[in-house]
């Protein structure tokens, strides 16, 4: 293909409106940032991690209404109008640890933390789905998320714990 | 990333309106798992983007229906693959999904783009470093006679080999799925069957339809071989993974236990989604067991050719076809 000189054209503003964490953002966005750059570099939201960038290790997993994304993979514009909530909306308002957090503490779930942001937001989800039944439904859906620690032993314990604790 | 006009168009009617006025060199954008990800990589590099993802004229799920299923080209992957009709009913359709990328992925990625789906040929992920047919006509394919582990068996070309990847269309082919599409020239119905192109000498067009048509919906013909049925799908790791070989395979028995209907197609092995009819024909009227399982992988294989790398996956291939019949047979309504 031949090289192609852009100066002519500039993709256009796009002016996007959502909540992250429960407050409303305004932002004139170009198409191509991703939510995971918006949420990092403009928001300073540093939680949600970039790992691999193409939707392949999970670090960067957020939820969408509720339901868990990879941020990398989802032009920031299409959040207009919904709802994101990330690690840093997790842990209560006097920064409390969540939950599923203290049980990645308890569980020894984590060894370099890179991927544990990502981690906590899937297993959330995963129990909230109603995915958490038995160890091997729990791999089955945390498999998104990859480990290059390899603590997954761990992981699964943390999500298995906290799933019973939830249920009773 | 290429610059790139977007615009979100609250209708589909718009949406179609907005195809056309843009001209050639637009994509439509649905979860973008696939789209985004190649433009990141500057594979994709469009001119402007159409997106539907919030089309809610899309996302509709109809399996209640008697005569046919019907899926929104904009239901999501993780939605399709939980319905209850599916899960009971047509197993190979639901496991089809719930096997492909991981929940993150199913939770953004739509049942319409997914049959679009890219191959994940490293040499066409690449880039400009790499020869690849398919990004670059003419400039050769890296993969024949290089690192060709993952590439297809069957329906290759002198000019491409690269394996579609997609699981969802394969278990769809299987049970004779159309695609209902809309443009600006109006409604048309393609049947899945007559979506996907094999490489031949244009590797770079992969399926029939229109830069300036959209995918409303698939439908799928109701019927109760859709019991018997299995996606069977080997990963190098047990979960999250492309298939290295993958069978769809649909049965059902007469009171006697003879095979009165077989379905079989394969996926992760070929160019494209790949029904497999002289391995069905091997079964029907017969009684399904485990040398005429065996039999009609190996017919599904007859015309294999394996380059380098990838010999390995005719035999396990052949052993996928089986075990899947073998499941399928399992849940047979006789
Ligand atoms: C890490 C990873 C692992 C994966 N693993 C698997 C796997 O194991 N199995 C599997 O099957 N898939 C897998 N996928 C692929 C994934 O399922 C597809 O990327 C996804 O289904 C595409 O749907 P989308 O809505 O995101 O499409 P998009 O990326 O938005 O679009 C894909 C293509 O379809 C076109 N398109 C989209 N909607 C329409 C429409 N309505 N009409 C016409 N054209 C349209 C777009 O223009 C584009 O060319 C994986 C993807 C990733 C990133
Ligand atoms: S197999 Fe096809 S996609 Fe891969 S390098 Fe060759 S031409 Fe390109």
């Amino acid at each position: 293909m031949p090289a192609r000189i852009s100066v002519a054209r500039m993709t256009s503003e796009a002016e996007t409106a959502f909540t992250v964490n429960g407050t409303t953002v305004r932002l004139g966005l170009d198409p191509r940032e991703s939510l995971l750059d918006v949420l990092r570099e403009r928001l300073g939201l540093t939680g949600a991690k970039k790992g691999c960038d193409h939707g392949q290790c999970g670090a960067c997993t957020v939820h969408l209404d509720g339901r868990r994304v990879v941020s990398c993979l989802m032009p920031a514009v299409q959040a207009n109008g919904r709802s994101v909530t990330t690690i840093e909306g997790v842990s209560g308002p006097g920064g409390e640890l969540h939950p599923l957090q203290q049980a990645f503490v308890d569980h020894d779930a984590l060894q370099c933390g890179y991927c544990t942001p990502g981690q906590v937001m899937s297993g959330l989800a995963c129990i909230a789905e109603g995915h958490a039944g038995d160890d091997d439904e729990i791999r089955e859906y945390m498999s998104g998320n990859l480990c290059r620690c390899g603590a997954y032993t761990g992981i699964l314990a943390a999500v298995r714990a906290a799933a019973t604790q939830w249920e009773g | 990333m290429h610059p790139f006009a977007y615009t979100a168009p609250a209708t589909l009617a718009d949406a179609l309106r907005a195809l056309s006025a843009a001209g050639p060199g637009t994509k439509v954008l649905a979860g973008g798992t696939t789209l985004y990800d190649l433009m990141k990589l500057d594979i994709e590099t469009p001119s402007s983007v159409v997106d539907v993802h919030a089309l809610r004229e899309l996302t509709g799920i109809d399996t209640g229906g008697p005569g046919e299923l019907s899926f929104g080209a904009g239901a999501l992957m993780a939605d399709v693959a939980e319905d209850p009709v599916l899960l009971s009913d047509y197993p190979a359709l639901a496991e089809s999904l719930a096997k492909a990328a991981s929940q993150q992925l199913r939770n953004m990625a739509t049942v319409g783009g997914n049959l679009l789906q890219r191959t994940r040929c490293a040499y066409f992920r690449g880039g400009p470093a790499f020869p690849c047919n398919k990004r670059r006509p003419g400039s050769g394919c890296g993969a024949i006679g290089g690192l060709d582990r993952g590439h297809a068996l069957l329906g290759g070309s002198d000019a491409c080999i690269a394996t579609y990847p997609g699981d969802w269309a394969v278990a769809l082919l299987a049970f004779d799925a159309v695609v209902d599409v809309a443009g600006p020239r109006g409604e048309r119905t393609i049947a899945l069957a007559d979506l996907h192109l094999e490489p031949g000498v244009s590797p770079d067009r992969e399926h029939t339809l229109e830069w300036d048509e959209l995918i409303v919906r698939i439908r799928v013909p109701a019927t109760p071989t859709g019991r018997g049925s299995t996606y069977h799908k080997i990963r190098d790791r047990e979960s999250y993974a492309f298939a290295l070989a993958a069978a769809a395979a649909a049965v059902a028995l007469d009171d006697r236990g003879g095979v009165a209907d077989c379905r079989i197609a394969l996926g992760g092995v070929a160019t494209r989604p790949w029904r497999c009819r002289a391995a069905e024909r091997e079964l029907i009227g017969g009684v399904l067991d485990e040398h005429s399982a065996r039999r009609a992988g190996e017919a599904a294989f007859a015309g294999a050719r394996p380059g380098t790398y990838n010999a390995f996956r005719v035999e396990l291939g052949i052993r996928t076809v089986a075990e899947a019949l073998r499941i399928a047979g399992e849940r047979a309504v006789r």
